[in-house]
């Protein structure tokens, strides 16, 4: 109880950190630039905090994070307009809002789809926040347990577990992952002073640049996308009427509603996991316990309303791992974490310690960001389903002229820019053939974190169990197993569906040549000629005399 | 964890060329790590520089071998040196970008970025003459939001230096 008295007079002191003119703009900047760019396919969160990240290094550091949490808080509200109208997700986490959403809108729904999304994506935003607020006494008591080996544990936490999170494309991502690991490595090692793979160039002594991986990565990478592709014709619903109703709809849903914002929550607080999983348990969660399952993926209120609840929860859920810990769970957050070190502001234990008001304010931002964003959609949305007119590659045109203003006003360095364009090819590369790009920041960021962390944890530890002897230290490495066991069992499992069906003659060609070469194919394969010998042995005339 | 990825489709076309790309490059970095990191006596193994450059380059050589072991399609295909030149177009956008970068110190950041946006909206194959004058408005925006308002650092171009002394100024500080 004293807890939370404590808290809410923190609550009234953080007050002062809001009540700036600057602040306020921002954010206004955050929350109605991020609608924009997330209702524009093909811009997106990262693009756009890729960009904006270094002209952000020269504002207070509320300033800047308002900025950037704004954009990342807004933009899935406007990802969820061309979702719901030309069934394309403004951002990727709204992808699932399609399966519901355009359905709704191709029977002539879309004003109440809309609705309905901004209704769910408000509560949320404004549930998870409330989490988050109640939660910070509790953090502020447990962060201070963290020290190095639980720090570095759960950083491997989250990279196993953002790498164990691309199913079906899990190794791959573990190359990124390791890749990301060995970018963070080049440069000088802080410990030795002895350079690693500079290969005695001066601008590599370091080290190569988050953020201009990052803008290579996603920005240039998305600019390069757009050029090359072709511009899609775009026909739009007229919205007429109120956008009120959804809140009505959305209070007759409240267990799918609740219970879609806590699996939000608690994903985005796991490092690596984020919306999809998220997305995914609130959505099968909705469906099974449904009276109408069949309406799912046909234009469901419900699961309209578990998509959008759970990825409007994660953001403020995802600040948890990095306000706590310094530990940012996916992209997004990565880059964040950038504007903290630039202020040399360190997250984590101390700063729930030593500067509360701060952690409390960014808190506060977010839950008047959502309000604001609601306030913003319920009278602009006509006016703004017009941003999604803008063709593709005339699109890409401005993303190439923003991501110079991002790069160069880095360090003015030439160099970071034909680096930015290097990573913007393998960027372009890895999005053509669908392959995972987040591994490689995360591994940067983490890897980073981990070798530290590591390096300080050993110089107490004598024997490898006294690395768990602590609890914290103890539950993480349980999880870090657990995840690693439930991995295995998946790709096991995964690996036996696999054979079933390539011996599985159900869908195979009934003709009678096919029926012939098929039986010739299994005769002389190892495990035909094993079978046939096997039978030859039971059938062998018995050589009793009885 | 489960997560939406199965519903996505993974394209065949250029998986090969990409993983064996991959992979050269990941021998290549193994192979220099003993020259290019080093190892000191007396420390322990998790302070040594060699330590986690080592866990990078071999996780990616471990991986990526395993990855290019699974693929639904080991051999190479006409797709897939089709997709290898889609790559090599894009080479051209990276030079579009690279002129960009190089002629703003020496001309200015307004005065390349005026000239840089029509130019690519004409490569790109808009002609109206509303999508030319809209970029050059997108262009003086974004240079008049970062350079005058948000004080981004650009430097003022080599060719300010000929201004006359209070517009110089001006054109450094703003432009």
């Amino acid at each position: 109880m004293d807890l939370i008295t404590e808290f809410f007079a923190q609550m009234h002191a953080s007050g002062s950190y809001l009540a700036r003119w600057d602040v306020v703009a921002a954010l206004l900047a955050g929350s109605i630039g991020g609608v924009l760019i997330g209702a524009i396919p093909g811009v997106g969160p990262a693009v756009a905090i890729a960009i904006l990240l270094p002209a952000t290094f020269s504002m207070d550091p509320i300033v800047g994070l308002t900025v950037l949490l704004g954009i990342y808080g807004s933009s899935m509200y406007g990802g969820s307009i061309p979702a719901i109208l030309i069934n394309t997700p403004g951002t990727a986490v709204n992808a699932l809002t399609t399966y519901d959403g355009f359905p709704m809108t191709t029977r002539g729904e879309a004003r109440r789809a809309l609705s309905l999304a901004y209704s769910s994506s408000f509560f949320g935003g404004v549930f998870s926040v409330l989490c988050l607020i109640f939660l910070a006494p509790v953090l502020a008591a447990v962060a201070p347990m963290f020290g190095s080996r639980e720090i570095f544990l759960a950083a491997l936490l989250g990279i196993i577990l953002v790498v164990t999170a691309h199913r079906k494309q899990t190794l791959i991502a573990g190359a990124m992952a390791c890749f990301g690991i060995w970018l963070s490595t080049i440069g000088l090692h802080p410990a030795t002073y002895s350079k690693r793979y500079t290969f005695d160039q001066g601008w590599l002594s370091s080290g190569v640049n988050l953020i201009v991986v990052v803008l290579g990565l996603f920005a240039l990478s998305q600019a390069f996308i757009l050029l090359q592709g072709e511009d899609e014709k775009v026909r739009l619903t007229r919205l007429k009427g109120s956008f009120f109703q959804g809140f009505r709809e959305l209070a007759r849903h409240p267990r799918v509603a609740s219970v879609s914002a806590s699996f939000g929550v608690l994903m985005g607080m796991i490092p690596g996991v984020g919306e999809f999983t998220a997305q995914f348990m609130s959505y099968t969660y909705a469906q099974k316990t449904s009276k109408r399952p069949e309406d799912f993926g046909h234009g469901s209120s419900e699961g309209l309303i578990a998509s959008e609840t759970a990825n409007n929860a994660v953001p403020s859920a995802a600040m948890i791992p990095l306000l706590a810990l310094g530990i940012p769970g996916e992209a997004l957050t990565a880059m964040m974490l950038s504007v903290f070190y630039v202020h040399n502001v360190t997250p984590g234990p101390q700063l729930f310690q030593n500067d509360m008001d701060f952690v409390v304010a960014l808190y506060l931002a977010l839950l008047i960001l959502n309000v604001l964003v609601v306030a913003f959609l319920l009278v602009a949305t006509n006016q703004l389903i017009k941003v999604v007119n803008i063709p593709n590659r005339f699109l890409g045109m401005s993303i190439l002229i923003l991501s110079f203003v991002g790069v160069f006003s880095l360090r003015n360095s030439f160099t970071d820019c034909i680096l930015a364009a290097a990573f913007g090819v393998l960027g372009f590369v890895l999005k053509r053939l669908s392959l995972p790009v987040v591994p490689i920041i995360l591994g940067m960021v983490l890897g980073g974190i981990m070798e530290v962390k590591l390096r300080s944890a050993m110089a107490r530890v004598k024997t490898p169990l006294d690395f768990i002897d602590r609890p914290i230290a103890a539950v993480l490495f349980a999880i870090i197993m657990l995840v690693l066991i439930l991995h295995a069992r998946r790709v096991w499992l995964d690996y036996k569906q696999q054979r079933e069906k390539s011996r599985s003659t159900s869908r195979a060609s009934t003709r009678f040549e096919a029926h012939l070469s098929r039986r010739n194919r299994s005769l002389i394969s190892e495990r035909g000629k094993t079978v046939r010998s096997r039978r030859k042995t039971y059938s062998r005339p018995s050589g009793d005399k009885s | 964890m489960s997560d939406l990825s199965d519903t996505h489709h993974i394209p065949k076309r250029g998986q090969i060329l990409f993983a064996v790309f991959f992979l050269i490059a990941s021998v290549l970095l193994a192979s220099l790590l003993w020259d290019q990191t080093v190892w000191k006596k007396g420390k322990d193994l998790f302070s040594q520089a060699r330590f986690w450059p080592a866990v990078g380059v071999f996780g990616m050589l471990g991986f990526t071998a395993l990855h290019l072991w699974h693929l639904p399609r080991r051999r190479f295909d006409r797709v897939d040196w089709q997709e290898g030149r889609i790559w090599l177009t894009v080479l051209e956008w990276v030079l579009w970008f690279l002129a960009y970068v190089w002629l703003v110190p020496l001309i200015g950041y307004m005065p390349v970025t005026l000239v840089f946006a029509p130019l690519l909206t004409l490569r790109l194959g808009y002609r109206s003459r509303k999508m030319i004058w809209l970029s050059v408005v997108i262009g003086a925006a974004i240079v008049l939001f970062f350079k005058a308002f948000l004080q981004v650092k650009i430097p003022g171009a080599a060719l300010y230096e000929y201004l006359p002394g209070g517009i110089r100024t001006f054109f450094i500080l703003y432009l």
